[in-house]
């Protein structure tokens, strides 16, 4: 009878580094989506381009990069020594960075674009009425972003838990600590531990569809309400 | 304007396509044969330059791919192409023996290889002491589920009796190449590495870990059902017998065939 109870330690830390990932992308991402979509600077759409990398570049690029960036000979050492830490790999930490690089085009996207969507005019009714652009922000745009928001929350979290060649670059398969879902699965199946790679896999099987399914569905309702 | 860009695409695509097919066409067997040959990554080194060799003397060429002992044993499982098998131990391939998927004739123990503690700074690595202290951050080992050199590492922590205190330091590589890599680019300070892999460099601190202190690797080769046929297989694997693929090995500080032999062999310290 194959054993199961090491099978909650890597999900529960996926879910805490999803979680924390869309987080953190939620309040980075969402200025530089702000300005993507209203900046008329020259040069805005290669850095648009320099957020889109990740889904192009192959997870070692990012790995190779991430392992450089961490170590203790990169700016991630000098980092990690204020908080005693020699370096920034094989932390969870390392890993919350290297996610938010790996995630961040698959929440700035859909934000941006939801930020376009509605184009100049609302703003500009909320200034003749004299709203701040702090207020017109807050209580127009966002509100009015909120689709773009949510496909980029469930997208950015979905493909954190989905990381798999990053994480085994910089992660170092600590149990608890950087030995996430898709690492576990890949070592229980190259250990011929299929009886616990189903659970995992099926598991993740079945996330991946509800997560995809349930977005399409919110943004139909969400596009339908707005209208 | 568009059109004119579109053709010159295709055109270019079906130049790459020619030129493509015409080296496919080269590299396919005529006279010489290829024998694709899994090698667990400790002997990776070892493996190239013996290639090399066979390559010289009977014209055929030795492909191959570099991994931890249990993956490839798992995609061996799964109809990987592989010829012949050069595991890190010799449970692996008596289970593929045992498993239908190679023959059992052809087992035998091509190297006896050496867990060594290594860092790259030059005072940190002074024998056993070393691990009691523990007065590093991380310490890097193959992942001890797939390689040999993994689970031998865990051997000598555990008989020192230091395996619990340092847990928690301990990074795995997904096999002993990338143990090195953590290792080497001093993202892990110290970690326990292949006697082969750091042989030829003088820099850092070593302690090749004395035998009492866990079972040696014995590496054995074994001839997968795929190459039954290939004759070519057979003649990389009695070529890994020869003299020459000896000389390689005692090179990279493997042992050939007995595993007492490597014990005795105290000039593979360096000098400190």
């Amino acid at each position: 009878m194959p054993e199961f109870e090491h099978l909650w330690s890597p999900i529960k830390l996926t879910l805490e580094l999803a979680t924390l990932t869309t987080i953190l992308l939620l309040c980075v991402g969402t200025p530089i989506a702000w300005w993507l979509a209203r900046s008329r600077a020259p040069w805005k759409e290669a850095v648009a381009a320099v957020v889109a990398l990740p889904l192009v570049l192959p997870p070692t690029v990012l790995g190779f990069y991430l392992l450089l960036l961490l170590g203790p000979n990169g700016p991630g050492g000098t980092i990690g020594s204020l908080f005693g830490l020699r370096s920034l790999a094989f932390t969870f930490e390392g890993l919350v960075i290297g996610s938010v690089i790996y995630s961040m085009p698959f929440v700035v996207q859909p934000i941006r674009n939801a930020f376009e969507a509605f184009g100049d005019r609302p703003l500009e009714v909320a200034a003749t009425l004299r709203a701040s652009d702090w207020d017109a922000f807050w209580s127009v745009a966002l509100p009015l972003a909120r689709p773009g928001f949510l496909t980029g929350a469930v997208l950015g979290f979905a493909h954190t838990v989905g990381e798999f060649g990053v994480v085994l670059m910089i992660g170092g398969n600590i149990p608890g600590e950087t030995k996430v879902l898709s690492v576990a699965i890949y070592d229980y199946v190259e250990t011929l531990q299929w009886a616990q790679a189903h659970v995992l896999a099926g598991g993740m099987l079945l996330f991946s569809f509800a997560v995809i399914l349930s977005v399409m569905l919110v943004e139909k309702r969400l596009g339908r309400i707005g209208r | 304007m568009m059109r004119s860009v579109q053709t010159g695409l295709a055109h270019a695509a079906v130049y790459a396509f020619a030129a493509l097919a015409a080296l496919t066409a080269t590299s396919l067997p005529g006279s010489a044969a290829e024998v694709k040959v899994a090698v667990a990554a400790n002997f990776t080194e070892a493996a190239k330059e013996i290639g090399a060799l066979f390559e010289k003397a009977s014209g055929n060429k030795a492909v191959f791919s570099f991994g931890a002992t249990g993956q490839l044993f798992t995609q061996i499982t799964q109809e990987a192409p592989f010829e012949v098998f050069l595991s890190a131990d010799q449970k692996t391939p008596k289970k593929a023996v045992a498993e239908g998927l190679a023959l059992a004739d052809s087992l035998y123990t091509y190297a006896t290889g050496r867990v060594v503690l290594f860092s790259k700074n030059k005072d940190l690595v002074q024998g056993e002491a070393t691990l009691k202290e523990g007065k590093f951050d991380k310490i890097s080992i193959a992942n001890p589920a797939t390689a040999p050199y993994g689970a031998a590492a865990v051997e000598v922590m555990k008989k020192l009796g230091v395996y619990d205190a340092l847990s928690p330091k301990i990074v795995q590589g997904n096999n002993i190449a990338q143990a090195y890599q953590f290792v080497d680019t001093g993202t892990a300070e110290v970690g326990f590495v292949a006697l082969s892999q750091i042989i030829k460099k003088d820099e850092g601190s070593r302690w090749v870990v004395p035998d009492d202190l866990y079972a040696p690797i014995a590496q054995d080769a074994v001839l997968l059902k795929r190459g039954e046929a290939n004759p070519a297989a057979k003649a990389f694997l009695a070529f890994l017998k020869g003299p020459e693929a000896s000389a390689v090995k005692e090179k990279y500080g493997y042992g050939t065939g007995v595993v007492a032999s490597v014990a005795k062999k105290k000039e593979l310290v360096p000098a400190q």
